[in-house]
């Protein structure tokens, strides 16, 4: 066959291009966002944004390594991968380094890296290789307990380490597995339980019972046929409204005070004007700021290296987290939106690769690596833009940081790989 | 169903946060100005203000710097004991005090600069500039204030005071604590007073630090000097009005016909401009304009709405004569008094009669002037007709409305026409008869001195005017058109000479002629105007109001004047004594009539000001007694040379 014998070559040039154009857009960005004093030079390495380029040209060679390799041994060595990248996991419990309270850092001579950006991938590869065993069923409750462990784990190490941001991030694998065969009562599940969290919090309890009455009352009359009996709806409602409950106690209770009034800030839930006042100036800076910097940016920008706020170094952390308020000042809506659209492109791309894999392992690693890009992307931009509560976690390919980085090239291109080798799969 | 979970949410979410960015970016963002972009501080370069010189370049207004201690809290070194000590002297304050200070500022905030003392005298500045290096996170602060060289013409040059926030939504060249023309010369000639600020943009960190310039300072500008510029007015002949005004309210507004220019404009009571100006400005404004008696920041001159009494008169006999309804030589009868049938719709004071037009104006007669007025606005079979033609013919000497020039504040007046009638008494129901005090200038007329120096003005000039105005030259500019482009009247030329004649007469020998001034030929028109209060809700009537109108000489007339003065009686009495004073002034350069000047400056009207509030009933008129001042001011010792600011006291 014609395609045999281009084998070697059949790697999926849009995948590799939209990466490079998120790649490179990236770093004038962070060169905006980071430098100080005037750019003398493109590859200034006393600048951040210089380190980056270093970065960057490291991120080829591990490119060219990862595409070296056999297809076949990613999934061979999932296992092993998944093993290693736990044991960093753990070693940094004793060999870690504090940063900003989190301890997920491992400091070698001047570098640090992170392993829970290592952890992702390694993740995606263990779950592929679990539910591509041809004995795994995933509508077995057996099976979902398993799978459910292998992210398990490393989501706790992280929490442990006090990185809740990166821990949101297994959320990603519900995507997967629901693809691969969880019951549909899982997805109505988890709707219900944001719903209820979310009615709970803004709301109170007793207006969220009430919801929950009238819609179970609907759901009863709506069901002429299987409608059960009525004690398992009234089992299903206490079960929300306890658990509506315990989010609210969970809020006031369990969390740390700068998550509270994250959440608080994104629901409206402060009342008390002069406390309001108060969390803006401290808990909401960095998104108030960020806002302006983006709406700042008008329809096309001030241009690059001419944002006033980028420049005045405005939004703290902007060239990490926040480097998408960069793009929305500098390179207005017309730069915000491209850059919605090729992340948008590039997830479904993965996804439409996937779909089209021959080998389950490469399907469900391909549908790990799109839920993994698509849970960072919304997170990041949605905060950034104040739509959803601040979790500070990067934007795949933009933000600064090696770690961060490589993390995700290696995720990405191992797919790239395993897509590439689809045509010798039986 | 299973495939499509992600790829519906990725699109979702896709779309969500493009129209998040739309809201964000396009829909709820105006263009970008660099104004409002707090990451770029804008330091302003202030330029020099214009000064002002009245018409004979006498120096009135000029600028003085002003020394402000400045402090930004974060930035105060500790300081020991002994120092704080030593700079409490140097700032002539208390321990107690600086402590106080210095709280007050960090409370405002501790980055921003707060005054820590303003306005140091320029003593305690010289030695304090020498040793301020010492004091870290102080500063002297230089601003520009102005400095008055005159205590005359606070109505004239009005003020600077802090832009409000409305002025500065509306007008974008302003800043927070900017000073702008808030009354006087001050606010018409603002923009060219002011000059243009210039501006320099710095790009500054979160913290407040400046990072250095912003787009390397291509976008800063100098600062345009503001313009000098030279007032119509005449400085000696205003403090001569000023000073004949004392003791009584009411207005003195002189004109040039051959211009338009006004040489002085005169409020009673007035103030000092030098009270506006620096530390006790608002406490001083304040107290002027809380002051709802005397209303010393009320421009009597401009704004104070009169029934115009008897000059207006003359402008009834030029409409007559226009309008053909009257011929000079044609006589009325006057029966103390005009009848309409057996009513007496209006008295008059005794005099020769049947009287013509002449001697109507001379001796003022109520009577003729009746009988005109009812024939021109009878000439036609429709009353609103002949009162809109009436009104047409008023209004073209600049009565009845706005003057629209440029002083800062104005009134309209008032000329009834036939609509306000209809209004007034429903369509056609009402007749000449209805209104015939329009005739003697009493009933709905209403003018504001101004205004009525600017009509006898269009009568010296026998039938145009200039519209007067107070801007004689700007730095390098030349004045708006509109005044120096003649207006004329409704009336043509040869109307105007019998009429002139008879103003003549009115000093000659009419109402006026113990009030004549040796060697002038002044042509006049007393006034004596009829006025009501409520007191306790009461209409109760007070002492007429007396006004004159003149202009001088008689052929090619060098000033037009009108004199106002609140219940001051007759129209001979108090504002024909001042006009005749300020035309011989303005004339000859000094008084002749000292008489004349000797009775008004003794003569006060406080006593009689003080009635209405009094509670008590009172007298009004000829039955009550005019006040004599013993220390009254004459020219000699009412202060008008330079006087320093500090030593002036509310």
């Amino acid at each position: 066959m014609l395609r045999e014998n281009q084998r070697h070559f059949k790697f999926d040039w849009i995948t590799i291009i939209l990466f490079l154009l998120l790649l490179g857009f990236g770093y004038f960005n962070i060169m905006s966002a980071s430098h100080v004093g005037e750019i003398t030079s493109y590859f200034d390495t006393d600048q951040l944004y210089g380190k980056h380029l270093v970065f960057i040209g490291l991120t080829f060679f591990l490119i060219v390594l990862i595409l070296s390799f056999e297809a076949k041994f990613y999934e061979q060595f999932a296992s092993v991968i998944y093993l290693v990248a736990m044991l960093a996991l753990i070693g940094l419990f004793i060999f870690g380094k504090d940063v900003n309270g989190a301890r997920s850092w491992y400091g070698i001579g001047s570098m640090t890296i992170q392993p829970s950006e290592f952890a992702k991938f390694a993740t995606a590869l263990a779950v592929a290789k679990y539910i591509s065993d041809l004995q795994t069923n995933m509508t077995t409750i057996k099976d979902q307990l398993r799978v459910a462990a292998i992210i398990f784990i490393p989501a706790l190490l992280i929490l442990l380490q006090n990185d809740a941001g990166s821990t949101i991030v297994y959320l990603a694998f519900f995507f997967v597995f629901y693809r691969e065969g969880l019951q549909q009562v899982y997805l109505v599940i988890a709707l219900s339980l944001i719903i209820l969290a979310v009615l709970g919090l803004k709301f109170g309890v007793v207006i969220t019972a009430i919801a929950a009455t009238t819609v179970l009352t609907l759901v009863y009359f709506i069901r002429k046929k299987k409608r059960g009996s009525l004690l398992q709806y009234l089992v299903v409602l206490i079960v929300s409204v306890t658990f509506s409950y315990g989010v609210k106690l969970f809020y006031e209770h369990g969390l740390k005070a700068h998550q509270q009034n994250r959440i608080s800030l994104w629901l409206r839930l402060e009342k008390d004007p002069s406390k309001l006042e108060r969390m803006k100036k401290v808990e909401a800076y960095n998104l108030i700021q960020s806002e302006q910097a983006i709406s700042s940016g008008g329809v096309s920008g001030k241009g690059f290296l001419q944002g006033t706020r980028t420049t005045g170094k405005f939004v703290p952390e902007q060239h990490t987290d926040y480097i998408f308020s960069t793009v929305g000042e500098e390179w207005g809506f017309v730069g915000t939106s491209a850059v919605v659209l090729l992340f948008v492109l590039l997830i479904v791309r993965v996804l439409y690769l996937a779909e089209a894999q021959k080998s389950q392992f490469s399907r469900v690693y391909g549908y790990g690596v799109a839920s993994i890009l698509f849970i960072h992307f919304t997170i990041n931009i949605g905060m950034v833009m104040g739509l959803i509560p601040t979790v500070g976690i990067p934007l795949p390919f933009f933000s600064y940081g090696g770690s961060g980085l490589w993390g995700f090239t290696i995720l990405l291109f191992i797919f790239v790989k395993l897509d590439s080798n689809k045509i010798n799969e039986w | 169903m299973r495939k499509l979970l992600l790829l519906t949410t990725v699109i979702l979410v896709g779309l969500v946060f493009i129209a998040r960015l739309f809201y964000l970016q396009v829909y709820d963002n105006t263009a970008y100005n660099i104004f409002e972009d707090n990451a770029i501080r804008k330091v302003y370069n202030y330029p020099k203000r214009g000064y002002v010189y009245d018409r004979n370049g006498k120096l009135l207004v000029a600028n003085q710097p002003s020394y402000d201690v400045m402090v930004i809290p974060r930035e105060v070194a500790p300081l020991d004991s002994l120092e704080i000590e030593e700079f409490c002297q140097l700032l002539k304050i208390t321990r107690e005090d600086y402590d106080k200070k210095l709280e007050k500022a960090t409370h405002y905030s501790p980055r921003l600069p707060s005054p820590f003392v303003p306005q140091l005298s320029k003593k305690d500045y010289a030695v304090l500039q020498e040793k301020i290096r010492k004091f870290e996170g102080f500063y002297i602060l230089k601003r520009s204030l102005r400095s008055y060289q005159t205590n005359i013409g606070a109505n004239v040059l009005g003020d600077l005071g802090e832009v409000n926030r409305k002025t500065i939504e509306n007008d974008p060249y302003y800043t927070l604590g900017d000073l702008a023309g808030k009354q006087g010369i001050e606010k018409t000639y603002e923009e060219t007073l002011r000059g243009v600020k210039g501006i320099k943009f710095i790009q500054k960190d979160r913290f407040n630090k400046n990072i250095g310039p912003f787009k390397e300072g291509t976008l800063d500008t100098l600062p345009q000097p503001g313009k000098d510029v030279t007032i119509t007015i005449d400085s000696d002949l205003q403090a001569y009005g000023e000073l004949l005004m004392k003791h009584k309210r009411g207005g003195i507004v002189a004109i040039d016909p051959s211009s338009g220019e006004i040489l002085a404009m005169v409020t009673g009571p007035s103030y000092n401009p030098n009270l506006l100006v620096g530390r006790e400005r608002n406490k001083n404004f304040s107290g002027l304009f809380l002051d709802k008696v005397n209303k010393p920041t009320f421009d009597r001159g401009l704004q104070a709405q009169y029934a115009p009494g008897s000059p207006f008169k003359v402008i009834n006999a030029l409409i007559g004569l226009q309008e053909n309804v009257v011929t000079v030589d044609e006589r009325f009868t006057c029966r103390m008094g005009y009848y309409y049938g057996s009513r007496r719709l209006t008295g008059c004071h005794h005099h020769r009669s049947p009287i013509d037009m002449n001697g109507g104006i001379a001796q003022s007669c109520n009577a003729y002037f009746v009988n005109v007025y009812r024939r021109i606005v009878d000439k036609y079979d429709d009353a609103g007709k002949g009162m809109n033609i009436w009104a047409n013919h008023a209004k073209s000497f600049g009565l009845g409305n706005f003057l629209n020039n440029d002083l800062s504040v104005g009134q309209p007046g008032r000329i009834p026409d036939g609509d306000y009638y209809d209004r007034q008494y429903g369509d056609n129901r009402w007749g000449s008869t209805y209104i015939v005090s329009n005739a003697i200038g009493q009933g709905e007329v209403e003018a504001t001195p101004i205004q009525l120096a600017n009509m006898v003005a269009a009568i010296g000039n026998r039938g145009y005017y200039y519209t007067p105005h107070i801007i004689k030259n700007i730095e390098g500019e030349t004045i708006d058109s509109k005044y120096t482009t003649p207006k004329y009247t409704t009336i043509d030329k040869e109307h105007f000479e019998p009429v002139v004649q008879g103003m003549f007469d009115v000093y000659n020998e009419g109402t006026a002629k113990h009030i004549r001034i040796p060697g002038i030929d002044i042509c006049g028109k007393t006034g004596t105007a009829e006025n009501f209060m409520k007191i306790d809700s009461v209409k109760t009537q007070l002492t007429d109001h007396s006004i004159f109108v003149a202009f001088a000489p008689k052929d090619n007339p060098k000033i037009a004047i009108a004199v106002f003065v609140e219940n001051g009686y007759w129209g001979g009495r108090f504002a024909g004594r001042m006009a005749s004073l300020m035309i011989e002034k303005h004339i000859k350069g000094h008084i002749t009539r000292t008489d004349l000047e000797k009775w008004i400056l003794t003569h006060s009207l406080e006593d009689e000001y003080k009635k209405p509030y009094s509670g008590e009933p009172f007298k009004i008129n000829g039955e009550s007694t005019l006040q004599v001042i013993e220390n009254y001011a004459t020219e000699e010792n009412y202060p008008i040379k330079n006087q320093n600011q500090s030593d002036v006291k509310l």
